[in-house]
């Protein structure tokens, strides 16, 4: 029988050698025995105190546990990385937004907000990245694919859910123009979306 | 042109300096020189990001477009545009179709009938700028949230194990197995035999070798014949013994207790390395 303290142990090696972030319910097959999954948990905080003031952390995200480092010493591995990532274009970022907060989204709704046609590669390097998948066609001519962004977008971003992405700004509260706005159906506040994706389920 | 911003919240000083004088009130006109604005041309994402731009720098409201200054200084930008970049203008033309005719529909009196409809005509155009906007703003956000192989790095310890690819070793121990269980099998298969074949070890090593012939792995069990009685087998087991302290033969085993097999040595063919147990004797002869 292990001890709390030794399954603590357990867990951290278990974190801190895996490539991708490991769920409660992964961390529950290391052990024999049956761990509760509040027990794991609890033992996770206790793991992350732990590791405070050091230069990595553990980071809870969409898919579970994750060690990584703390974006205040990325200056420093910079200097040793062989080159930096690169950044994304304006195309990209506010392609990657509108399918984010408006999913999900065909080409045509993007090319709707955005004024301008979509390059396929701009859809290609969001892919490439794994941030943004097709998770349906809308039914309508052409059946266009439907995008909608994935776990490793919230992962690489540290969001644990759709929920913690930042909220967004109102930019005219005002007057009759909003008054007169429910005519779109996209502008009433969407903020909030389901990460399980209803709107999917009835595309698919 | 040099602009020298003056912080100061004195309302008599000048709100900035240019050429050294003084300028006490924005200037209303948002008019700038073509030829200044080929520098920005390609910073624009589309024609509604250059809407915005000529917007907010002109400082008016966003609800509120005076549309004969903004349509006119949009043509100018579409006019640079058009010599420079012709692909892009398509989009960029549809909008400046769009600007004219909400320009010409707010010259004609609001229609009294058709109250279903939108009063200003600008109405459609402020969503779609304000929509664009929010979403422009969204991903300056998004940008800055801290992006793993940017900004952090998720943390995995190296593991050797998975990079190193361990062979197993074939032992001697290994080897003898095979054989015991080699002369097990001939034992079941015994026959009475009177005479005595002229067994010699020179002979059995080119039979193996020309079973070997073409260079591909044999089993180990393979190359023996229990049929032929244990005297056979322990000949033919010399016999391999003697090739592989020759060097001539590769005796590799993927794993332990796993099929031993044999094949000629010094070919490089596909099969994947595997543990040597004989080529430590040095070049073949």
């Amino acid at each position: 029988m292990l001890s709390l303290a030794e399954a603590k142990i357990v867990l951290e090696t278990a974190l801190l050698c895996s490539q991708e972030p490991l769920s409660i319910a992964d961390l529950r097959r290391l052990f024999e025995q049956e761990l509760g999954a509040d027990t794991i948990r609890r033992l996770l905080d206790e793991l992350r105190e732990d590791w405070a003031g050091r230069g990595v952390e553990l980071a809870t995200l969409a898919s579970g546990w994750r060690f990584q480092t703390r974006s205040a010493f990325q200056p420093y591995l910079d200097r040793i990385a062989p080159e930096r990532a690169p950044r994304y274009s304006r195309a990209v970022l506010e392609t990657l937004a509108i399918i984010a907060y408006r999913q999900p989204v065909t080409r045509g709704d993007i090319e709707e907000i955005r004024g301008v046609t979509v390059s396929p590669n701009v859809v290609r390097t969001l892919e490439a990245r794994g941030w943004i998948d097709v998770v349906g066609h809308r039914d309508t001519p052409g059946r266009p694919a439907l995008y909608a962004t994935t776990n490793t977008f919230l992962n690489d971003l540290g969001l644990r859910s759709l929920q913690e992405l930042p909220p967004l700004e109102e930019i005219a509260k005002s007057l009759e123009l909003a008054a007169a706005a429910p005519e779109q159906p996209s502008l009433p506040d969407e903020t909030e979306v389901d990460p399980n994706r209803p709107a999917v389920a009835s595309a698919a | 042109m040099t602009l020298e911003l003056v912080h100061s919240r004195d309302a008599r000083a000048p709100l900035a300096r240019v050429r050294g004088e003084p300028l006490h009130e924005l200037p209303a006109d948002l008019y700038v020189p073509p030829d200044a604005l080929e520098v920005f041309l390609d910073t624009f994402e589309g024609p509604l990001d250059l809407l915005l731009y000529l917007i907010r720098k002109a400082n008016v409201d966003i609800l509120d477009i005076p549309m004969a200054r903004l349509t006119e200084q949009y043509l100018v930008y579409v006019e640079a545009m058009r010599h420079r970049n012709l692909e892009l203008a398509a989009e960029y033309l549809v909008m400046a179709a769009m600007l004219m005719e909400i320009k010409s529909r707010m010259l004609l009196p609001p229609p009294r009938q058709a109250p279903d409809e939108e009063l200003d005509p600008r109405a459609a155009l402020v969503r779609r700028l304000l929509e664009y906007e929010q979403m422009k703003r969204a991903a300056y956000h998004l940008d800055r949230l801290p992006q793993r192989e940017r900004d952090f790095y998720s943390v995995e310890v190296w593991i050797e194990q998975s990079l190193v690819q361990r062979l197993p070793q074939v032992a001697a121990l290994d080897l003898e197995n095979a054989w015991r269980a080699l002369l097990a099998r001939a034992r079941l298969r015994q026959h009475h035999k009177v005479t005595r074949d002229e067994l010699s070890v020179r002979e059995h090593m080119t039979l193996i070798l020309r079973q070997l012939g073409d260079g591909a792995f044999r089993e180990f069990g393979g190359l023996f014949e229990p049929r032929r009685g244990v005297a056979a087998l322990v000949v033919s087991f010399l016999a391999l013994l003697e090739l592989a302290r020759e060097g001539l033969l590769d005796i590799t085993q993927a794993a332990p207790y796993a099929p031993i097999y044999v094949r000629l040595a010094g070919i490089d063919g596909a099969a994947p390395p595997r543990a040597q147990l004989a080529d430590n004797s040095g070049p073949a002869a």
